[in-house]
C-alpha cells in the first residue's frame, strides 16, 4: 500500500470526488493557479477548470455563504479557509446558515457544505495562524466536525464529508501536512463520520485525543512502553460532532485512567465534554481523575520560539503526564 | 413583446409586455399581501398570534419583482416582509396563515421560525434567517451554481436598506461582479432600520454602490410598480445573457412600525407617516387599471369578498391546525436516512 503525505491525502481526496462527481468544486483564497498557500489544491484547476478550483475574493463570510448557497442549489461546494485563524468572518454564515438550514425548514432544505480550514501550531505563526478554534463551533448542533490525525483518515474523512448530505467542518492540521505520512489505500474508500479510531492497544492507561497530540503520544507511549513497562490505549476521536460516546466509554473503561489530550485551550474544550461523558457514564469503574493536557488558556500562542515550544503539546510532557497517571 | 395589430394607444403595461390579465393579477396579489398583513396585525393585537411583521406600502414593487421573474427556473430569496412577493411567486394565504399560527404545516418552517421567514423548495423559495444579509451570498451561490451548470436561471435576492451596511451584502455583491453570475439584488429602502433613519445608516445612495462592484445599479421609485417591473425584467434579461448582477434600490417607505413589537411613534412623527401613507400605489395603481378600463367598483368589490373569504378561511383553517409535536419538533437536525451520498 503506497505512504503518502496527509496533504497528499486531502489532494487526492478532493481529485477523486471531483472525478467522481461534477457537482463537486472547491473555492478559496489562491486554490486555483497557485494551489492554495500549502498546496493542498495543487493541480487541481489544471486538471478541472477554473470554475471548479475556484480563486475568490479575499472575502471567508462570502466564500462560506456562496459556498452554503451552491450547497442549497444541490452542489457539493468544498469551501477551503486559508487559515482557521481566519475562518471567523464566516462564523455568522456557518452557525446561523449551515448549520440551521435544515432544521429551520423542517428537512426542506439541505446544505451539503464541507468547510475545510487548517488548525494548529508550531510553525512560527505567532497568533493569527496557530489557532485551533474548534471548540467554538463545538456544540452547535446542526454541523459535523471532523480532525482526522493520519492521511489515511484524512481521505478517508475527507470523502465522507463531501459525501455527507450536512454541513461539515473539516479541521486539516497544517502541522500533519508533511510531517504525517501513512498508508493509504489507491482504492476509494470513506471513513465513517462519528467513529473513532484505537491507535494503539493498551492496558495501563487511556488517552484520548484528536490530530496532531495523538503523535506525541503515540512516541511517548512506545517510550513508557520500552522504559516503564506501562502500556498506554490511545484512542483516536477522528470526529469531533457527532463524539463517539460508545467509542470513548469503552476506551476509558479499558484502563480507568484517563487522560485527555488537544491543542486547543483547556477551557470549555472538546475535552471538557469528553470527560463529561466518561462522568456520566463511568464514575464508579475509574481508578484516578480524569486528566487534561491541552493548551493554556491564553488568547494564542506567542511566535516567539519559547513561548510557542511553552503553549504546544509535546513528546515530553505527555510521556510525564501519561507515567504520573499510570503510577496514580 | 409584439401587439395584436390594432390601433389603441399602447398602455405602459402593455409596452412592458404585460398582459391586461397579468396586469390585474399584479392588481390583485397587492391587494392580496394587503388583507393579509392587516388581518395579520389584527390576530396579533386580538392576542390570537404572537407577532407580526408588516411589509405594508412595499407590496406593489415586491409584486412586481415577482412577476417580472419566471417562477419555473429562477431562485427566490425574500427577505421579512416580502409578503408580496412570495405571494406573487405562488405561496397561499393558507401557507402564509399556517407560518404566522406556527402550525406543523406551515410549509416554511412547520412553525419553528417566526412569521416572515420564508422558505419552500416546492416554490424555489429559498430558505432565511433572521441575522439580515445572510442571504445575499446564498443568492449568488445559487446563481454560481447556474452558470456552473450551464442553466438558464436568475436568482433575486431582496434586503432592506439596513441590511446593505453589513459585510454581507457587500462580499456577495463584489463576488457576483467578478464572476459576472445571473444575481438581482433588490434593496427595498423603506427608510427606517428599526428606528435608525436612513440618513444615519448612509451618506451615499444605495443604488450608487454597484459601480465598486461593476455592475450597473439603478434607483427606482417603490411607488410605481410598472417601473419596478420594467428594471427589474431587464436586470433578468442581461442576467440571462451572461451580462452579470444588477442592484436595485427601491424606494419606498414603511408606514408601519418595525413589527408588533415596536412603538415606532417614539422615534419618528404621526405627520411623517400619514404624508407617506397618502402616497401609498395601490390607489394609484387601482386608478391606472380603471383609466385602461381594466378594473371597476364593481370588481373591486368582487374582489375584497373574495379575498375576505380567502383570508377567513385560511384563518380558521390555520388556527384549528395541530402545532407540531414536540417529539418532532427535534427532528431534522441532521439527515435522517444517515450516510446517503447525494
Amino acid at each position: 500500500m503506497p505512504v503518502i503525505e496527509y496533504i497528499e491525502a486531502i489532494r487526492t481526496a478532493m481529485k477523486e470526488e471531483m472525478e467522481r462527481d461534477p457537482e463537486v468544486f472547491v473555492l478559496g483564497e489562491d486554490v486555483g493557479l497557485k494551489g492554495g498557500v500549502f498546496g493542498t489544491t495543487k493541480g487541481l484547476q489544471q486538471q478541472f477548470g477554473e470554475a471548479r478550483a475556484l480563486d475568490t475574493p479575499l472575502s471567508e463570510s462570502a466564500i462560506a455563504g456562496v459556498a452554503i448557497g451552491a450547497a442549497m442549489a444541490g452542489m457539493k461546494p468544498i469551501a477551503e479557509m486559508q487559515y482557521s485563524d481566519f475562518m471567523f468572518p464566516a462564523t455568522n454564515q456557518i452557525i446561523s446558515e449551515a448549520a440551521k438550514i435544515r432544521y429551520r425548514s423542517n428537512n426542506d432544505w439541505s446544505c451539503p457544505v464541507v468547510i475545510r480550514a487548517p488548525i494548529g501550531g508550531g510553525v512560527f505563526g505567532g497568533l493569527y495562524h496557530s489557532q485551533c478554534p474548534e471548540s467554538v463551533f463545538f456544540g452547535t448542533p446542526g454541523l459535523k466536525i471532523v480532525a482526522p490525525s493520519t492521511a489515511y483518515d484524512a481521505k478517508g474523512l475527507l470523502k465522507a464529508a463531501i459525501r455527507d448530505p450536512d454541513p461539515v467542518l473539516f479541521f486539516e492540521n497544517k502541522k500533519c501536512y508533511r510531517l504525517i505520512s501513512d498508508e493509504v489505500p489507491e482504492e476509494d474508500y470513506v471513513v465513517p463520520i462519528g467513529k473513532s479510531k484505537v491507535m494503539r492497544e493498551g492496558s495501563d492507561i487511556t488517552v484520548i485525543g484528536y490530530s496532531m497530540p495523538l503523535h506525541f503520544a503515540m512516541q511517548a507511549a512506545e517510550e513508557l512502553s520500552r522504559e516503564e513497562g506501562v502500556e498506554a490505549h490511545i484512542l483516536d476521536l477522528r470526529s469531533l460532532q457527532p463524539l463517539d460516546r460508545s467509542g470513548i466509554l469503552e476506551a476509558a473503561s479499558k484502563t480507568g485512567k484517563i487522560l485527555i489530550i488537544h491543542e486547543d485551550n483547556k477551557t470549555g474544550g472538546i475535552g471538557a465534554e469528553v470527560a463529561a461523558i466518561i462522568a456520566e457514564e463511568l464514575l464508579y469503574d475509574l481508578d484516578a481523575p480524569i486528566r487534561r493536557v491541552c493548551g493554556p488558556d491564553v488568547p494564542a500562542m506567542p511566535i516567539n520560539p519559547p513561548g510557542e515550544k511553552h503553549f504546544l503539546l509535546n513528546k515530553d510532557k505527555l510521556k510525564a503526564e501519561m507515567l504520573e497517571l499510570a503510577r496514580y | 413583446m409584439t401587439q395584436s395589430g390594432t390601433v389603441r394607444h399602447e398602455s405602459r403595461h402593455a409596452a412592458l409586455g404585460l398582459t391586461d390579465e397579468q396586469a390585474v393579477a399584479m392588481y390583485e396579489t397587492m391587494m392580496l399581501a394587503r388583507r393579509y398583513d392587516e388581518r395579520g396585525q389584527l390576530l396579533q393585537r386580538a392576542g390570537k398570534i404572537n407577532f407580526h411583521i408588516s411589509g405594508i406600502t412595499q407590496e406593489p414593487s415586491q409584486v412586481a419583482m415577482g412577476f417580472a421573474m419566471d417562477r419555473e427556473r429562477d431562485w427566490f430569496l425574500p427577505y421579512y416582509r416580502d409578503y408580496g412577493f412570495v405571494l406573487s411567486v405562488g405561496m397561499t394565504v393558507k401557507e402564509l396563515m399556517l407560518s404566522i399560527f406556527a402550525k406543523a404545516e406551515d410549509p416554511n418552517s412547520a412553525g419553528r421560525q417566526m412569521p416572515g421567514h420564508f422558505g419552500c423548495r416546492r416554490l424555489r423559495i429559498v430558505t432565511g434567517s433572521s441575522p439580515v444579509t445572510t442571504q445575499v451570498p446564498h443568492a449568488v451561490g445559487f446563481a454560481l451554481a447556474a452558470k456552473m451548470r450551464g442553466e438558464p436561471q436568475v436568482a433575486i435576492v431582496s434586503f432592506g436598506e439596513g441590511s446593505s451596511n453589513q459585510g454581507d451584502f457587500h462580499e456577495g455583491c463584489n463576488f457576483a461582479g467578478v464572476q459576472k453570475l445571473p444575481v438581482i439584488f433588490v434593496c427595498q429602502n423603506n427608510q427606517y432600520a428599526i428606528s435608525v433613519p436612513f440618513s444615519k445608516q448612509s451618506a451615499g445612495r444605495i443604488a450608487d454602490r454597484a459601480i465598486g462592484y461593476g455592475f450597473p445599479g439603478f434607483r427606482v421609485d417603490g411607488n410605481d410598480p410598472l417601473e419596478v417591473y420594467r428594471v427589474v425584467k431587464e436586470a433578468r434579461e442581461r442576467a440571462l445573457a451572461g451580462e452579470g448582477p444588477t442592484l436595485i434600490e427601491i424606494m419606498t417607505y414603511r408606514v408601519t412600525a418595525h413589527s408588533t413589537s415596536d412603538n415606532d411613534l417614539a422615534y419618528r412623527t404621526k405627520e411623517e407617516v400619514e404624508f407617506h401613507k397618502a402616497k401609498d400605489a395601490i390607489p394609484a395603481f387601482r386608478q391606472y387599471l380603471i383609466e385602461h378600463g381594466l378594473w371597476s367598483d364593481e370588481k373591486e368589490e368582487e374582489l375584497a369578498k373574495r379575498h375576505r373569504a380567502v383570508i377567513d378561511e385560511a384563518t380558521e383553517y390555520a388556527e384549528k391546525a395541530p402545532f407540531q409535536s414536540p417529539e418532532d419538533s427535534v427532528r431534522y437536525v441532521y439527515a435522517e436516512d444517515e450516510g446517503e451520498a447525494r
